[in-house]
């Protein structure tokens, strides 16, 4: 048998997540291994692989046999892939995930996603400028400069129907013409990476990944609007991106793709780094604008809007990391070869983080005009452990939940809009029938009311005043009304608050209430949470006849409130007991109830 | 980091390098909140007596530095622990039971959320989305991230975190 040692590769995905999964020791596995045999096998890393229900991911490229992922990668089985694949040539199948050539069950995974903005994400060493270059990375650029008119490009943007990632949708070309056609020489441009929604990561893989496609995008817009500067506001828990940004900006700056006359076109452009310093209000365009002018970032009227008055009074366009990302691909591909995914008025994929109660969660991109149901069931694969779909969330603490009534919806942002959710900038965080619903919209209501920058009174104020009713709702105090004055509540805020903040913090309650009223009600009128999930209207008890006195529960009860004799029934003092859930784990015949 | 004196002194080590790093900022424009987050990440924290050296040094009025300073919620008032523990609550985390593991935390510690142990040991805070909201419930104790958490494990790994060799990542 050939020795394959040099004709293979490793790649192991060192994103985030993959480190948190324990991708470093797997990492360092394969060098110790790699120097133990004496062999030569390319090491690499790489950003988010896209399976990320499956972290530690490695995949191995040979001559010959293609690509396999392995998925869930121990430190022990490193052993065995470098001796049976990388010396014998013969792939371990019973820890891949996915081969070329054979269709495993993960294969699924893949089938409907389209990955254009995540098109080197897993593929190449994020830190490597020649990685990108090699996998066509500013070709877009370059032939943005040398080919193409700044009109032109703002007409190709405008024909390929992006819109905007960060959620409100508005189309990218208009934005960008409008910047371009403002009178004066100092303009600006702005990539938004506060990636807010507390549930999602897009930006952050992609800034992690592959952070020289935003670059190279936020340097065509530059170059179409005549901005000589560009800020990448990122959020502050995201040191990683941080670096590798830094980093990128170091390489192209090297190698002429920044700084002054690039690719001899005559056109200069540098970029900076801010780093946010922890406000969710900040994601909001003109609040971002505040905090790259160094104040607080409280958000201001529009109009006029950045376009015409952006960072220090100029014209300024700022867009979403991975509308950015987008960018080169439609330059290099063209508008038409955009435009042909996607719906009428949504064009092109999107990418969302697909978490919560779901078998496959991860980064996933899709195109346009996909239904909800397909994301969840076939790219997702559905429901685990045998439970039954309840909602979708959608777009964080700005969006709402689809119930599964409406699933078969396409995604594109009328239809959701037309639910009550939005897109929003990709969040996708799928519930069960074990997710209370009145709970969730508490939970970002709580989140909304501590964002509130404070400048409107019905957001700072009222957003407090729903809190209350939920809390009270949760806690098994809900009166007779509260749902009306929610409601209520609700409006007034959506219609006098300034910013998209306080406009759409009640759409979480707006929506459950919508689809999940009798969930409310039960809560106020019976004291009871469906979903199990609301403490306070828990009571454990011990059914006499499943219990056999093993003393189980007793043991595992922090603050003693199981008692009985051994072999005989057990009962809890509902008194003492904290509703901790521990005896109910630990009984091994189900016969601690909940109820 | 010399965090040692207490919110009303700082120390001449500290003064020096709150001047320098206003030196080295107060040319550049927009540089308050970029120079206040390396004033952090060098003193650990931004007590009063630094903040009024700060407004002396650079000619930022007082009432701006703490108008800003206080608006983000990075900006700390009060000395950390040596280990920071970040628990997540963003959406995914909260709907596997995050909840369970900061009560979890805070009562294994016996802090409140935001809190420091008396030991200064930990300071325990929460944070939105540690993007890797396919672990979750996560939490991250520094750089080390613990996925797939139940509230016994969590209590396990900060009871356990600094005493023996932990090299952390999950043990999903
Ligand atoms: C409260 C609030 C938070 C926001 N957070 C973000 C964010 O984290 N990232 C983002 O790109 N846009 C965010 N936006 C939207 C921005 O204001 C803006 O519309 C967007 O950056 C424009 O870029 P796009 O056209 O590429 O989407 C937020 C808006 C509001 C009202
Ligand atoms: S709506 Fe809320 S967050 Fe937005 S400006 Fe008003 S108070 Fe601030
Ligand atoms: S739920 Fe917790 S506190 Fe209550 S009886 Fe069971 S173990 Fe004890
Ligand atoms: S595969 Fe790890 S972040 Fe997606
Ligand atoms: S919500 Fe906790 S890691 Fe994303």
């Amino acid at each position: 048998m050939p020795d394959q040692s040099t004709s293979s590769r490793v790649t192991v995905g060192l994103s985030s997540c993959g480190v948190a999964a324990g991708a470093a020791q797997v990492y360092e596995a394969f060098r110790r291994e790699f120097d133990e045999r004496g062999l030569s096998t390319p090491l690499r890393r790489t950003g988010c692989i896209g399976m990320c229900y499956r972290e530690p991911l490695v995949d191995v490229d040979t001559e010959g046999l293609g690509r396999v992922t392995y998925g869930g990668v121990t430190e022990e089985q490193v052993a065995r892939i470098v001796q049976e694949h990388i010396v014998g040539g013969k792939p371990v199948e019973e820890f891949a995930v996915r081969m070329e050539g054979k269709r495993l069950p993960d294969e699924a995974y893949y089938d409907r996603q389209v990955r254009l903005v995540l098109r080197n994400a897993g593929l190449i060493d994020p830190e490597s400028i020649d990685e990108y270059i090699e996998a066509g990375g500013y070709e877009g650029l370059t032939k943005a400069l040398t080919e193409m008119t700044p009109e032109e490009i703002v007409d190709t943007m405008k024909a390929s129907g992006l819109r905007g990632r960060g959620g409100a949708g508005f189309p990218s070309g208009v934005k960008w013409d409008l910047a371009r056609q403002q009178p004066g020489d100092v303009k600006y441009v702005i990539v938004n990476a506060d990636e807010g929604d507390p549930g999602a990561f897009m930006d952050r893989s992609v800034l992690e990944g592959d952070p020289h496609s935003v670059l190279e995008g936020l340097t065509i817009a530059a170059y179409a609007i005549g901005a000589a500067e560009g800020y990448i506001y990122a959020r502050a828990e995201y040191p990683l991106a941080v670096r590798r940004l830094k980093m990128a900006i170091a390489d192209s700056e090297e190698r002429g793709f920044l700084g002054m006359d690039i690719l001899g076109s005559g056109f200069s452009f540098r970029v900076k780094v801010k780093e946010g310093a922890g406000a969710f209000v900040c994601g909001e365009e003109t609040a971002l604008i505040a905090s790259v002018e160094g104040k607080r970032g409280m958000p201001r009227l529009r109009p006029p809007f950045p376009a015409a008055k952006g960072l220090w009074a100029k014209p300024t366009n700022i867009n979403n990391v991975e509308t950015y990302a987008n960018v080169p691909w439609i330059i290099t591909n063209g508008a038409a070869a955009y435009a042909a995914y996607g719906t009428e008025t949504s064009k092109g994929t999107k990418v969302f983080a697909l978490t919560g109660k779901i078998v496959r969660g991860g980064l996933v991109e899709v195109p346009m005009g996909i239904s909800l149901r397909d994301v969840i069931f076939e790219v997702g694969g559905g429901i685990p452990d045998g439970r039954k779909f309840k909602a979708v969330q959608l777009g964080g603490p700005s969006g709402g939940c689809v119930p599964e009534e409406h699933i078969d919806i396409k995604i594109d942002y009328e239809s959701v809009t037309k639910t009550g959710a939005i897109m929003g900038s990709g969040g996708m965080v799928v519930m069960d029938d074990r997710t209370c619903m009145v709970d969730i919209a508490r939970f970002f209501l709580q989140f909304t009311q501590d964002e509130s920058c404070g400048k409107c009174t019905f957001c700072r104020v009222g957003t407090k005043r729903m809190l209350e009713i939920l809390d009270r709702i949760t806690s098994g105090e809900g009166r007779e009304g509260d749902i009306e004055r929610l409601e209520e509540l609700g409006q007034q805020i959506v219609s006098s608050s300034l910013c998209g903040l306080g406009q759409s913090a009640p759409n979480p309650v707006l929506t459950t209430i919508r689809y999940f009223r009798d969930e409310y009600e039960a809560h106020i009128h019976e004291k009871r949470c469906p979903a199990l999930t609301c403490k306070p209207l828990l009571t454990y008890e011990i059914d006499p006849d499943k219990c056999i006195g093993c003393t189980l529960c007793v043991r595992a009860c922090p603050v003693g409130a199981v008692s009985g004799e051994r072999k005989g029934p057990h009962v809890i003092d509902t008194e003492l007991c904290t509703k901790c859930d521990a005896c109910r784990k630990a009984c091994k015949f189900e016969a601690v109830i909940v109820s | 980091m010399a965090n040692t004196a207490g919110p009303d002194v700082a120390t001449p080590e500290q003064l020096s390098v709150v001047d320098r790093i206003v030196a080295e900022f107060s040319t550049l424009r927009g540089a308050l909140i970029p120079m206040l987050q390396q004033v952090q990440e060098e003193i650990g924290y931004l007590p009063p007596v630094i903040m009024e050296r700060i407004a002396e040094r650079s000619g930022v009025p007082p009432a701006r530095i703490f108008g800003v300073a206080s608006f983000y919620s990075q900006f700390r008032f009060e000395p950390v622990g040596r280990h920071i523990i970040r628990v997540c609550e963003g959406t995914a985390c909260h709907v596997q039971g995050a909840v369970d593991v900061v009560e979890a935390v805070c009562d294994e510690l016996g802090v409140a959320e935001g809190g420091t142990t008396e030991d200064g040991k930990f300071t325990v805070e929460t944070v939105a989305c540690l993007g890797c909201c396919s672990l979750a419930p996560v939490i991250m104790i520094d750089e080390d991230t613990f996925g797939r958490l139940t509230p016994e494990q969590a209590r396990d790994i900060v009871r356990n975190y600094g005493t023996a060799g932990d090299e952390g990542g999950a043990k999903a």
